[in-house]
């Protein structure tokens, strides 16, 4: 697979890590910020083959984890007490425990909720079912975000009357900026999500340098991207740079995808959002704007936001921070695994607890 | 939030493409890109063309790795 | 017969329009001695005084898909049950549950499709049974077969057998029939080039047991669940662990490019031609060689071995060399954006 395989190759991927022990002397601590770069360093095991003088933290990056509890438990009372909507999502969100239920088990009570690969599924579903009111569950960070956009502007064009977005999508440089400010843990450095800033430039990190000193890498998912990226960050932190620099430059710029920043700004705009774990962040949430408010699922349906209830004894919220590693919660592995989970964490497939329960390394 | 994978652009209908990975064909909708072209790479995401993939970048990329790794 | 367009609740009640569509459908296709009859069971002997006997019911969406449909698949499971455990296939029996207005031409497709795969394979079908059930409370249909097969010597392929040393085996490319299947369901509009690998394995493993009669410790299809799953079961029955290398694993360019756009992952899916065995190390080159020259496993390749330690783990060395565990499918696989 083209520009797939050659990002996966031993050679490479063993040469660069041997290059990050070589050069490696400082303890860091450096945190990615994508789920998809969670999930990648675990399954290639990247971590282990770092020196332990530089510590990796998983931060906020799998949109499912950071829904709150009570967005989560939303979610699951609309399914319930509108049995006549046809709810489309995501595939991931179908596991994620709220309360007292999850949207698979709403979907076996006989609610009409289908897995969707693309938000033009939501859109489809629409056309084929027009005396039906579909609602898309739509969560993401700015990957998915001009995907929505895109989709609701196609169906204004189309003149369609039954379909609307719940957004609960989430930005990241106003999480990153939050974590930043809450001091509660020392970053040293950022590996930045490959997609999402191939959608809002690599220009939108440049606070984190001049603001707090904290340099940046942008890396793509593949191992010998994450690797090097890796790679790239170490050495502007053992040479004292802070600079913002891209490794995945075969789809990253400085300015990003301009189209795709219009198309979102054309159908939303900043709003505050409560992150699990870390509570609200002002405008790192995105809302419908009003003339689209007949695309927007809380316009045209009363739903009254959930009961935030955390599970209890579950530490998601401080993993989502970087505070602890999963082996460090103690219900990890043991009352909380894939089969049976307890945070969202657990059961996200790109969750910090599910990648590292499913790609446990072998000693 | 990042499942992204790189296919190349066969073919072009208005607003969507059909994008060959590896052999497999998806249908990815375009109207997030300012153009494409046929026989360009491009990462699809959630059924849409997010940004094309600079082949020329792509192998300074692999050529810088193999020389730093010696 | 004057044909009904679809399948009615009379069908299934047992009066003259269930004899009828037995008649006229299901023993016509299947045709042979001991189905003709048409009693409520089948009588016969068998050469063998040890027996293996096996059940499957098949609920597959699309009942129709590239490389066979429900018919094929619902023979094919039921002998590849018996034939890894190294018997024989002689007897099936087939139960249908017909949703009301299913299309009798669907149907007949369906059951001349089992026809044809029984024939081929040597098998017949020679009991059965069929109900309808109101429209909506079913999905088109349901088969359920059973089979019996013959044991011809004192061989017990168990995965309790498996030592530290012995390979790992498997006759094929992994995870085509799953994702033929998931690129004909809604809304995963994709062509992959790629074709169910559905497929009746008992000449298979009548040569890899001809090869080797007592080299071979256990053997099993990889169908829901895929070869991630079975080794699991694998190494949970065997007192070791099992080791795996990612790069070794035949996997076609197709459903690797499609697994990718989806965010699946080959080992988790099914497989309905296939098989994987456990052979002792000094038989594997004969194995091999019986398995390369059959039509079914020309792509046939040795993808590890049972070690000692970490028991009950299957472990999987990476394609950049690193080394994790290899878990169970938990839940379903489903198409994720992240």
């Amino acid at each position: 697979m083209k520009y797939i395989d050659e990002f996966r190759r031993r050679a490479e991927a063993q040469g660069l890590l041997r290059k990050i022990r070589e050069i490696s002397k400082k303890e860091v601590s450096i945190m990615e910020i994508c789920g998809t770069h969670t999930h990648s360093i675990s399954k290639y095991g990247i971590r282990e083959g770092l020196p332990s003088n530089i510590r990796l933290i998983s931060g906020p990056g799998c949109p499912v984890c950071v829904t709150s509890a009570a967005d989560v438990n939303r979610i699951i009372d609309f399914s319930r007490s509108r049995r006549d909507v046809i709810i489309a999502t995501f595939g991931d969100m179908m596991k994620v425990p709220g309360s007292a239920s999850s949207l698979q088990e709403e979907k076996a009570n006989g609610a009409d909720i289908r897995v969707v690969y693309s938000p033009l599924g939501a859109l489809d579903i629409a056309r084929k079912n027009t005396g039906r009111e579909v609602v898309l569950f739509a969560v993401g960070f700015e990957t998915t975000v001009p995907t929505v956009a895109a989709t609701i502007l196609a169906a204004q064009k189309d003149g369609l009357k039954n379909l609307s977005v719940l957004s609960l999508h989430k930005l990241t440089p106003p999480a990153m900026k939050a974590l930043m400010d809450s001091g509660e843990i020392k970053i040293d450095g950022f590996i930045c999500p490959g997609h999402v800033t191939a959608v809002i430039g690599a220009g939108a990190y440049s606070f984190l340098a001049t603001d707090y000193g904290a340099p940046c890498v942008v890396a793509g998912f593949e191992p010998v991207d994450a690797i090097m990226g890796i790679y790239m960050l170490v050495r502007q932190l053992e040479e004292g740079r802070k600079d913002i620099e891209i490794e995945y430059d075969r789809v990253v710029t400085w300015e990003g995808n301009r189209k795709a920043q219009e198309v979102i700004n054309t159908v939303f705009e900043p709003s505050d959002s409560l992150w699990r774990g870390i509570g609200n962040i002002p405008g790192s949430g995105l809302r419908i704007r009003d003339e689209f408010s007949g695309f927007d699922a809380t316009a045209r349906f009363s739903i009254p936001p959930g009961v935030d209830a955390e599970p209890k004894g579950c530490r998601c919220g401080e993993v989502l921070k970087g505070l602890i590693t999963p082996e460090a919660c103690p219900l990890f592995a043991k009352a909380c695994n894939p089969e049976f989970p307890i945070g969202p964490c657990m059961v996200s497939s790109e969750g910090t607890c599910a990648a590292f329960y499913k790609y446990r390394k072998v000693a | 939030m990042c499942l992204g994978i790189p296919g190349r652009i066969i073919e072009i209908n208005g607003e969507t493409a059909r994008v060959d990975v590896a052999g497999t064909v998806k249908e990815a909708n375009v109207s997030l890109m300012q153009s494409v072209k046929t026989g360009e790479y491009v990462i699809i995401h959630a059924g849409f063309a997010i940004e094309r993939v600079d082949e020329e970048k792509a192998q300074e990329t692999l050529d810088l790795i193999k020389e730093i790794t010696g | 017969m004057k044909e009904h367009k679809t399948i009615l609740l009379a069908h299934g009640s047992g009066g003259s329009y269930s004899r009828r569509l037995v008649e006229e459908v299901f023993a016509k296709a299947f045709s042979n001695p001991l189905l003709a009859p048409l009693n409520d069971q089948a009588v016969f002997s068998l050469p063998s005084k040890r027996l293996a006997f096996t059940t499957d019911s098949y609920v597959v969406n699309p009942i129709f898909f590239p490389g066979g449909d429900i018919g094929k698949l619902s023979v094919c499971g039921t002998i590849n049950d018996l034939a890894v455990g190294g018997a024989e296939p002689v007897y099936l029996s087939a139960s249908f549950i017909i949703e009301e207005g299913m299309g009798m031409d669907e149907l007949i497709r369906i059951v001349l499709s089992m026809s044809k795969t029984a024939k081929d394979a040597g098998v017949s079908i020679v009991t059965g049974d069929t109900k309808v059930v109101e429209r909506g409370k079913g999905d088109k249909v349901f088969i359920n077969t059973a089979g019996i097969g013959v044991l011809n010597g004192d061989q017990e392929l168990t995965p309790a057998n498996i030592r530290p040393g012995d390979a790992v085996v498997v006759s094929g490319t992994m995870g085509d029939h799953g994702i033929a299947i998931l690129t004909h369901r809604e809304g995963i509009q994709m062509e992959a080039p790629v074709e169910s690998d559905c497929a009746a394995l008992h000449t298979l493993t009548r040569a890899m047991l001809a090869a080797a009669p007592s080299g071979i410790k256990a053997m099993r299809d990889p169908t829901r669940g895929g070869l991630a799953t079975v080794l699991n079961e694998f190494a949970a029955s065997a007192g070791c662990s099992i080791s795996i290398r990612e790069d070794d694993i035949p996997v076609r360019e197709a459903v690797k490019g499609a697994c990718e756009i989806l965010g699946f992952d080959p080992l988790y899916l099914a497989n309905e031609g296939k098989l994987v065995a456990v052979v002792e190390a000094g038989s594997v080159d004969a194995v091999m060689k019986a398995m390369r020259s059959h039509p079914l496993g020309k792509d046939a390749a040795v993808i590890g071995v049972a070690e000692a330690g970490h028991k009950g783990k299957v472990l999987l060395e990476t394609s950049i060399g690193n080394r994790r565990i290899l878990d169970m499918l938990s839940g379903e696989q489903l198409p994720r954006i992240c």
